[in-house]
């Protein structure tokens, strides 16, 4: 019989014995600094979370009381008269358009440019500065890029991006505003796939070149399905940064209250050279600041934005808890 | 030339104990145990002190458990002052967690629960304030984890955080320097007092660790494996600093090694799988283990 | 025979890039290539308005509101285009708002991440997540929104007395948007971002040393600060630099709440310097957009546009340099 044969017979109580200690020290004992160190702490969370409630709360309770459903649907149009003033339809279609484009335009570049960092890298000096750039746009304040694309837009090449009167661009348009926002996601994006890419163990990718396959071909088949969570979760919280986003919109999209397009010209390129307005930037106009004054309204369109925000968080943050089980193949 | 033969490891063996004749060792006492089976390992024990042996702990039928499963079952251990007591036995046999329950350091696990009484001088330590107790009761970790601050703060921790009032620091230069001399530290970072801590080398800064334990004068210091992240030197040092400890403080020492159990432990208690096997001097469980098992894991047949 | 392995020469030959190497290659390096453009154009810009004021642009005198308006309407030869600015009451209101936002914030977000680690039971700590993400995710314009509609005119009935309002009606018309509200709803907007972060450094502090102050009969509370807080200095410094640099980016929300003109509260006036209205640097972009087709004005605007930009960068600088002395005691 070996050594190691039988363990001893269980012990004869089946249930673990009783607790008998306070698993935490109490503060009682405490000296009197600490116990008030510990009471501003209490104080903190429950400020913290009472501040979060009332402004969940009250925005629920004004929405609820000033939305209806016709607003959804409904063309905005401009009357001093509230009941008559129409819905917000035309500055939800804008949020979606300006969200897509920005989409459209910052997925590809910024998985782009994930790939090639972590991938690639080479010359090393060229990725440091190309990190620093992303990190640099990660800083700037919206509204200096929103300046930045004024210019931009208006008097260089890509002026025929932008919404023109009798041949003088104004800088402003769908495009223009949409180009800008996918600045503003980039690092976003950029972010959340470079933490993917290097999450994926190096022994995946040496199988794969092991087999035969070029670096490319790994990145197209192998790379780019492990972190579609990765890029799943960066789109989600650029979505939310645009979605968010007014000083952008106030700035570059021309503020008219219906989308207008361009005069003349293809329907789809004429639609992204106009102007219009988004969620954000109505809630900005009906406020006291703008011209709208229509606080009802504003409060009906700010509550669909803050349910729209945080149902895209609410996302973000399921893909990126979930990213765990899709991935266990990769251990 | 051809591979050599292989040979089958009999599981089926029965346990056996083979008296091997002494091996005359010459000079210091640091067994050189080349895995000798037991009942002839010679390691010399520790030297006799005169110190009388008081009993400040005593544990009384504790049982640990993690949740549902059962880490400790009913263990009746005295802890006496004068004397060390070395714990051995296999990993996952439970002398670690019974450790840390005498500092009641379990409850920092959420599933931890614990039954019987442990008493510190008669009290029953569940009854004592915690942060009193483990001033009490101090413990050194496996891992040498001085903190990121001085070697002189890193000391005085304990000494500054105790009470609402923070001493000065000279009042307390001579607790800290006390506490190193003790330690054995003091002559090394007598001038390099406020160097960080985490410069220094590991066997240092496993002496730090007993040094800040020291500082606030506990009754009982607990040790687990302290010197198995540590070099032979570091380790014979340790070792010297527990049997000069042993006369003021009672020592609890939580080994795997059975060399160093054997060089320093005036009793040695065996754990298997939770329950306690044997407890009884350290000839006896070394020379003349009484209990199979015992004589099973001394010997070498598992670990 | 020779076995000893071949003497390595130099570096290991590598392997030639392969074309999708290039095409991202040239991908990245053009993003950069756009961004040094934009950062160039932007200071390129910026020039006339700083060479015509010099580093008097940064300095107070005569009424910002009057200069902009000048600046406006310039008239249209280039020769005659008018960039006289003096534009401290901009920059001072930049630097009380977010100083105060800063200042009171951080001590919260301390003690709120505290709570959230450590001191809280289990299933408040549950609720806190949540309540964090919900205060990140809200947009700047529900915030301003909020702000305008709801606190500004309960501030303007409890807080301004008459006779102030109508002493300084004068000079400078107070309602409820001033320095008061702006500092505090910009406080509630960056202290969800120092949570985060300073919440993630207090759990990544190793357990071994929360373990051996335990051991050492520290209790919780000073176990936490000496040992947790002192070990997420760095972090600490970081949730700060973050903080302070959306602070200086936050254009909508102040817009809204600033109180709509440009002044420099005085701190003399004791408690109605909080009431009084300030106009901080992106909000003033924001207010003036709608001139940018005046050219000066735009360069104006731009040279704002650049001030803001370098301090971003100043503020990456402050973070990384506060971080080196830091990391004397620690391990890393």
């Amino acid at each position: 019989m070996s050594a190691l044969a039988t363990p001893p017979p269980q012990p004869g109580s089946a249930a673990p014995p009783p607790r008998r200690t306070r698993a935490r020290d109490s503060a009682t004992t405490w000296p009197l600094r600490d116990r008030i160190g510990l009471a501003f702490c209490w104080a903190a969370g429950i400020t913290l979370t009472v501040v979060a409630l009332t402004i969940l709360l009250y925005m629920c309770f004004k929405g609820i009381t000033q939305l209806r459903p016709s607003m959804l649907v409904t063309h905005p149009s401009g009357a001093v008269d509230q009941s008559r003033s129409g819905g917000f339809l035309d500055p939800i279609q804008g949020t979606l358009l300006l969200t897509a484009i920005g989409i459209a335009i910052a997925v590809p570049i910024g998985v782009s440019v994930a790939l090639w960092l972590v991938e690639y890298g080479r010359p090393a000096a060229l990725a440091r500065a190309v990190e620093s750039a992303v990190d640099v746009i990660a800083g700037a304040p919206s509204v200096v890029l929103a300046l930045f694309g004024l210019s931009f837009f208006s008097e260089t090449f890509f002026s025929f991006m932008s919404f023109r009167s009798e041949d003088t661009a104004f800088g402003r348009s769908f495009m223009v505003a949409g180009t800008v926002m996918s600045l503003i996601a980039l690092p976003l994006i950029v972010g959340a796939t470079r933490e993917a890419l290097l999450q994926v163990p190096n022994h995946v990718r040496e199988a794969s070149l092991a087999l035969g396959k070029t670096k490319a071909s790994t990145i197209r088949a192998v790379l780019l399905p492990a972190v579609r969570p990765g890029i799943a979760t960066g789109t989600a919280l650029g979505m939310g940064r645009i979605i968010g986003d007014t000083a952008i919109v106030v700035l570059l999209l021309g503020n008219t209250l219906t989308t207008q397009p361009r005069d003349g010209g293809i329907f789809g390129l004429s639609l992204l050279q106009g102007t219009g307005s988004t969620l954000t930037s109505y809630i900005y106009g009906n406020s006291p600041v703008g011209e709208g004054n229509a606080p009802q309204k504003a409060y009906a369109a700010a509550f669909v934005l803050l349910l729209i925000v945080v149902a895209l968080n609410a996302l973000a943050t399921r893909i990126a808890r979930g990213r765990r089980k899709d991935t266990a193949w990769i251990r | 030339m051809p591979p050599p033969p292989i040979r089958k490891i009999s599981l089926d063996a029965p346990p056996t104990v083979v008296h091997v004749p002494p091996i005359p060792l010459n000079g210091n006492g640091n067994g050189n145990g080349h895995g000798a089976p037991a009942g002839g390992l010679h390691t010399p024990g520790p030297p006799s002190s005169d110190a009388p042996v008081i009993e400040r702990m005593r544990c009384n039928a504790v049982t640990i458990a993690y949740g549902p499963k059962v880490a400790v079952n009913k263990v009746d251990l005295p802890i006496s002052q004068g004397e060390v007591l070395a714990m051995i036995g296999p990993s996952g046999c439970g002398k670690t967690t019974l450790l840390r329950s005498l500092n009641r350091l379990t409850e920092l696990t959420p599933s931890a629960s614990r039954g019987g009484v442990i008493s510190l001088d008669g009290q029953d330590i569940d009854l004592l304030e915690v942060t009193a107790l483990r001033k009490r009761v101090s413990m050194v970790f496996q891992q040498p984890n001085p903190f990121p601050m001085s070697v002189f703060d890193n000391v005085a921790y304990s000494l500054r955080e105790g009470g609402s009032k923070r001493p000065r620091k000279k009042e307390l230069m001579e607790p800290v320097e006390r506490a190193l001399t003790r330690a054995g530290l003091w002559h090394e970072v007598r001038d390099n007092l406020d160097h960080p801590a985490l410069r220094l080398s590991g066997g240092q800064q496993q002496r730090l660790c007993i040094a800040r334990s020291l500082a606030a004068q506990p009754e009982v210091l607990l040790m687990d494996e302290p010197c198995s992240a540590l070099d032979p030197i570091s380790t014979g040092k340790i070792e010297e600093l527990i049997l000069e400890l042993r006369e003021q403080i009672a020592v609890v020492i939580v080994t795997h090694n059975l060399q160093q159990a054997q060089r320093v432990a005036d009793r040695v208690a065996f754990m298997y799988l939770g329950e306690l096997v044997e407890y009884a001097s350290g000839e006896q469980i070394f020379n003349a283990p009484q209990a199979q098992r015992t004589r099973d894991y001394v010997g070498g047949a598992f670990g | 025979m020779n076995d000893a392995p071949p003497r390595a020469r130099g570096r290991t030959p590598r392997r030639p890039p392969e074309r999708a190497e290039l095409w991202l290659g040239a991908l990245a390096a053009t993003l950069l290539v756009l961004i040094l453009g934009m950062l160039f154009f932007v200071f390129k810009e910026a020039w006339p308005s700083f060479s015509h004021n010099g580093l008097a642009w940064f300095g107070s005198g005569g009424s910002t509101q009057q200069q902009l308006a000048a600046i406006y309407e310039s008239p249209s030869n280039p020769d005659d285009y008018v960039y006289h600015l003096r534009a401290w009451p901009l920059i001072y209101g930049t630097l009380l708002s977010t100083g105060l936002a800063v200042l009171f914030g951080l001590p919260f977000a301390l003690l709120c991440a505290l709570f959230m680690v450590e001191f809280a039971p289990p299933g408040v700590q549950r609720l806190m997540t949540p309540v964090v993400r919900f205060l990140a995710a809200v947009p700047s314009v529900v915030y301003g929104l909020i702000g305008i509609l709801v606190i500004a005119p309960w501030i303007d009935r409890n807080l301004v007395s008459a006779e102030f309002k109508l002493d300084v009606n004068a000079l400078v018309p107070i309602s409820g948007g001033g320095l008061l509200l702006a500092s505090f709803i910009l406080m509630v907007m960056i202290v969800p971002i120092m949570i985060a972060i300073i919440s993630d450094a207090l759990r990544a502090v190793p357990r071994a040393w929360i373990e051996g102050s335990a051991a050492l009969g520290v209790n919780r509370w000073r176990t936490m600060w000496k040992v947790a807080v002192r070990t997420a200095r760095p972090a600490i410094a970081a949730a700060v630099v973050l903080a302070t640099a959306r602070a200086l980016g936050e254009a909508i929300m102040l817009a809204m709440v600033s109180g709509s003109f440009i002044w420099s509260p005085n701190p003399l006036d004791g408690l109605n310097f909080f009431l009084e209205p300030i106009m901080p640097l992106a909000a003033t972009i924001v207010g003036q957009q709608e001139g940018f087709s005046a050219i000066p004005l735009g360069q104006t605007l731009y040279a704002i546009a650049a001030v803001l930009l370098v301090s971003s960068a100043l503020l990456s600088f402050a973070g990384w340099a506060v971080r080196q002395p830091l990391r004397r005691y620690a391990t890393r």
